[in-house]
């Protein structure tokens, strides 16, 4: 993590140095917070999409074995895919709070 | 010491070629400030584009309903009643019956109430020259997460008594005494806490994420087909943009839909589960 922070700064300080702008503390803060935001996002993303990727492929193997439970078995399965989504959205949050607050 | 000067100078030439040169890096496509897409200036004073959605969508829904009402319906039913129909059945069979049983039937005005409010302030996130959910802004979904966290609390307090919600939602039955230290706490802040602020974020989240999807990809198709250098190549290439564009269009009906649908599902599953206690 400490050297993906450095890679944030330095890349920053190249560019500020290339394009010949002054390079000031606040600047360097929202760049980090920009280009470590998108990383968080992707982060947040890893572990909500496995579990989203589960639930419809057990819901499927479940319609198809009953096929006369499929309402019910849908209803559980979009509960379930909101509750994990849930962790990717607040991660999204992030994201956007990150960047933009 | 020496060691960590050596890989920051490392550091800087491997980036040193990743960054943009000076001219290269004042042209080409910007995205604009998150203000400029999602705050509308006022037409009145204190009312903006997002609550007139957030009007129209109360008042479309209880014209659409009274209309219905007052249509025959001894009939075979037509027009604005078939619709009614047709959603009254959907809140009913899909979403009542799966999860709060025939005794949840009573809910069926609240939940109707807040399945079309909300998927009316969804749609116009599609609809062209409009174009901006009323969900996409926290106000709407925090205000109608508080309303159904309010109503499953008092619900919940009316069946089983306040004394009793209490003790059901703090001390589940069927634990060991010994656990209850550690699941007591985690019980409270799930039900009371994360349950409104989940329910809020997640309808937020997914429809400002759609919103600033379709955003992204209208622009960046307009700037490359508006493209001044390179064009022989530039504009072939943003009509892929514009194609994604299209079909995110048309899976953004879908996440308005589902996101009103979900919204509804787990205001009913919180309402039965506050109704009938777990034994």
């Amino acid at each position: 993590m400490e050297a993906l922070t450095r890679i944030a700064h330095a890349s920053i300080r190249v560019a500020a140095e290339t394009t010949g702008e002054a390079y000031t503390a606040a600047e360097a803060k929202a760049n980090a917070a920009a280009q470590m935001a998108g990383l968080a996002y992707g982060l947040a993303a890893i572990g909500p999409s496995i579990g989203i990727g589960m639930i419809f492929g057990k819901a499927i193997e479940a319609m198809a074995r009953q096929p006369e439970s499929a309402g019910m078995v849908r209803t559980t399965m979009f509960l379930g895919a909101a509750f994990t989504e849930a962790l990717a959205l607040i991660g999204f949050v992030a994201f956007i709070l990150l960047k933009f607050a | 010491m020496l060691l960590t000067q050596i890989a920051n100078q490392k550091f800087a030439q491997i980036t040193a070629a990743l960054v943009p040169s000076a001219e290269e890096a004042g042209r080409g496509f910007h995205f604009p400030e998150i203000n400029s897409i999602l705050r509308w200036k006022d037409v009145v004073p204190g009312i903006n584009k997002v609550i007139i959605i957030g009007i129209l969508a109360a008042l479309i829904g209880t014209v659409l309903f009274l209309v219905a009402a007052m249509k025959d319906g001894s009939k075979a039913p037509k027009g604005a009643r078939n619709l009614a129909e047709v959603i009254v059945e959907f809140i009913e069979k899909n979403i009542i019956m799966e999860t709060m049983g025939k005794s949840g039937m009573g809910w069926t005005p609240f939940l109707l109430c807040v399945f079309v409010f909300v998927y009316i302030c969804n749609v116009p996130g599609i609809i062209p020259f409009i174009q901006m959910p009323a969900t996409a802004r926290m106000g709407v979904p925090m205000f109608m997460a508080l309303l159904v966290w309010v109503v499953f609390n008092a619900t919940g307090m009316k069946h089983q008594g306040a004394f009793g919600y209490i003790k059901g939602v703090l001390f589940p039955p069927g634990v060991p005494k010994a656990l209850y230290i550690l699941v007591t706490p985690i019980e409270l802040i799930s039900t009371l806490v994360v349950r409104p602020f989940s329910l809020a974020v997640r309808l937020f989240a997914n429809m400002l994420a759609g919103h600033l999807l379709l955003v992204i990809f209208a622009l960046l198709s307009e700037a490359l087909i508006q493209a001044e250098t390179q064009k022989f190549f530039l504009v072939p290439v943003g009509i892929l943009p514009f194609i994604l564009l299209m079909f995110l269009t048309g899976f953004e009906i879908l996440v308005a839909f589902l996101q009103a649908y979900i919204f509804t599902v787990l205001a009913a599953v919180y309402i039965g589960g506050a109704t009938h206690p777990e034994h």
